[in-house]
């Protein structure tokens, strides 16, 4: 009796963690698609209305696009340069290999807010504020520790005699980085690429600083949305930002079972 | 086309290693390896683990760079000169082959690297899977192969680009027993058809006495003694040799003389004679040694000249089929092994009688 009581309490507890952790996005989600002029829950109706109104808002478009561009040119920056790192680190003796990734993963450590306002200084001085440029590089910063922990874990598991097997046979070491490493590891570069993607596509506090009023990334705009005149389009947004997050963070989780 | 051996056969390459030596943090893991290994030999390096074999085999390899000494390939100093420039081929214990290459890319990687155009190197796989009996599976992935295959396409590939010089690190190590013995015989067709040199490290003797043409035992770091299978199981240099391979029976014995060429000692109150190595003085310790399967009983039958005779208690008496494994104890406590032959005519001993064994002089040894 007593075990099923638990088993009744635990399951529960459990259901109703879930549903607290679900819960925002399943309004957003739900208020998303009202047809009401203001946001309000539940819906009097449903419909498209407020889909329509994001892809017929330039600020929005503009918005979303230069996130879209920014996170792929960060990805690109970040996934090299965190593959090349995460390689490096491999190959360095047991000291010096803790402190190199103390530093490399300290954007992950430190408050973000400590950032922004570091780098906001920073770039300031060289007109970075208010320009992709700046945006790009911090991002890129912000995201590759998750690229080198990624691709760190796919090296953690490959067999170091592989790339002296393809060196032994001829293999110059970068055609043994290409043809044995690089394919090997790919799975954990994908995964890191995607986490990048998504440090960037997400990020808002960095962006406050930077972006001025020349470079306003999607999450910047959501949150000047919401300071001046609340609509259910950001909810509508938000939505498609869920999705999109979620689409990654799958493919993200299938590669790592699979590596 | 006349026969695969021809196409990849070639001369050995001719490797001297001169006062090698390999420093990690103060610790010398390879200290002061000098052996000149033949065109077309097969070397072993034969040892413990932490005997310095693999450190000294990645030094030939080019993976390890040597703290002193000098390393030659033909005569050319390879000191500086990276792996994949050395153009030898190698095989690891744990295979090495790439997972995400089915078994014919695997092989053609070197070729690969070479630029051998694809139809030639796809005729040359073939070529190469034939030589190592595995005909007609190039398009697996080498998962899907047992153990034993896996190292046979390793082999392959290791030999398909016609290297002069073969290294392989305990390549056999992670096979069973029986396999492990097919293998040893086709490695050695192998290198007989190819006429190439092969290094070969291993930590089993019985291996190394089957396989090699010579064997360099390691101790510490350093060449306890370099020869032929023969040489070092009938006349092992010192101690170490002669327990590590094979089986020993040692008498700790005092130096008399030498007489009709022979060493005289005594073991006890036992004149013990022995082959003539080194001479060191009258009165000294020394320690004889002789393989158990030398010793036979011989119940006072006369000896015959330079015999050597001892009384000793059986101990324990084990059965292991083809022969009689024999404990038994000298005066003054020396344990000693016999080995016989078993078979209906001889009379097995029980453990607790008394009996005399014999051997000759020659094969005593003094280490």
């Amino acid at each position: 009796m007593r075990l099923l009581t638990g088993g009744l309490f635990s399951g529960t507890l459990g259901w109703l963690v879930l549903l607290f952790l679900a819960a925002p996005i399943l309004l957003v989600t739900v208020v998303s698609f009202s047809s009401a002029a203001y946001l309000t829950f539940p819906p009097p109706a449903l419909g498209l209305r407020w889909y329509r109104a994001f892809l017929g808002s330039d600020s929005w478009l503009a918005a979303s696009w230069l996130s879209l561009w920014v996170a792929t040119v960060v990805v690109v920056i970040s996934t090299s340069l965190g593959t090349l790192a995460a390689l490096a680190l491999a190959r360095l003796p047991k000291a010096a290999r803790g402190v190199v990734t103390g530093l490399i993963l300290s954007p992950m450590i430190v408050p973000s807010i400590v950032i922004a306002i570091g780098v906001y200084y920073a770039f300031a001085r060289y007109g970075l504020v208010g320009s992709p440029i700046g945006l790009i590089l911090a991002h890129a910063c912000l995201a590759m520790p998750f690229v080198v922990t990624s691709v760190t874990a796919s090296l953690s598991g490959l067999d170091p005699r592989l790339e002296q097997a393809a060196l032994s046979l001829g293999a110059t070491p970068w055609g043994s980085f290409w043809q044995v490493t690089l394919p090997l590891i790919r799975p954990g570069v994908i995964v890191g690429a995607l986490f990048a993607f998504i440090t960037s596509f997400d990020e808002l506090l960095v962006a406050l600083f930077l972006s001025g009023t020349g470079a306003v990334t999607l999450p910047r705009r959501m949150w000047d949305d919401l300071r001046f005149a609340i609509d259910p389009t950001i909810a509508a947004v938000s939505t498609l930002t869920i999705l999109l997050t979620a689409v990654l963070m799958g493919c993200a989780h299938r590669l790592r079972r699979k590596g | 086309m006349d026969g695969v051996a021809t196409v990849l056969a070639g001369a050995g390459a001719a490797v001297t290693l001169r006062g090698l030596e390999k420093n990690y943090g103060g610790h010398g893991a390879v200290r002061g390896v000098s052996i000149d290994i033949r065109s077309g030999e097969f070397l072993t390096l034969l040892g413990p683990s932490g005997s310095g074999k693999t450190t000294t085999l990645m030094m030939i390899a080019g993976f390890e760079q040597p703290s002193a000494g000098e390393l030659l390939i033909d005569g050319q100093s390879m000191l500086g000169v990276p792996p994949h420039r050395r153009n030898l081929g190698m095989v690891f214990q744990s295979y090495a082959l790439f997972p995400h290459l089915t078994v014919a890319e695997n092989i053609g990687f070197p070729l690969k690297q070479r630029g051998v155009p694809k139809a030639e190197r796809m005729r040359q796989v073939e070529e190469a899977l034939r030589l190592v009996q595995l005909p007609g599976l190039g398009g697996r992935n080498p998962r899907q192969l047992s153990g034993g295959q896996q190292q046979r396409v390793a082999l392959a590939r290791a030999i398909v680009f016609r290297p002069r010089l073969l290294l392989m690190d305990e390549p056999l190590g992670a096979l069973d027993k029986q396999l492990r013995e097919t293998l040893q015989l086709e490695m050695r067709r192998l290198h007989a058809e190819l006429g190439i040199t092969f290094v070969y490290v291993t930590h089993d003797q019985e291996e190394a006495l089957t396989m090699s043409d010579r064997i360099a035992v390691m101790e510490n770091g350093q060449v306890a003694q370099i020869g032929t299978p023969e040489d070092l199981y009938d006349r092992p240099a010192n101690r170490f040799v002669a327990s590590f391979i094979g089986e020993s029976n040692f008498f700790p014995a005092v130096m008399r003389g030498i007489e009709q060429g022979r060493v005289v000692a005594e073991f006890g109150a036992t004149r013990l004679q022995a082959l003539a190595g080194s001479l060191p003085a009258a009165g000294a310790e020394i320690m004889l040694t002789t393989r158990p399967e030398r010793l036979r009983f011989v119940d006072g039958a006369p000896p015959a000249p330079g015999e050597n005779r001892l009384s000793v208690t059986v101990r324990e008496a084990i059965f292991a089929g083809e022969r009689c494994r024999y404990l038994l104890e000298a005066a003054g406590g020396t344990r000693l092994v016999l080995k016989e032959a078993s078979g209906a005519a001889i009379r097995r001993r029980a453990a607790g009688e008394t009996a005399e064994i014999g051997w000759a002089a020659e094969d005593t040894i003094l280490v």
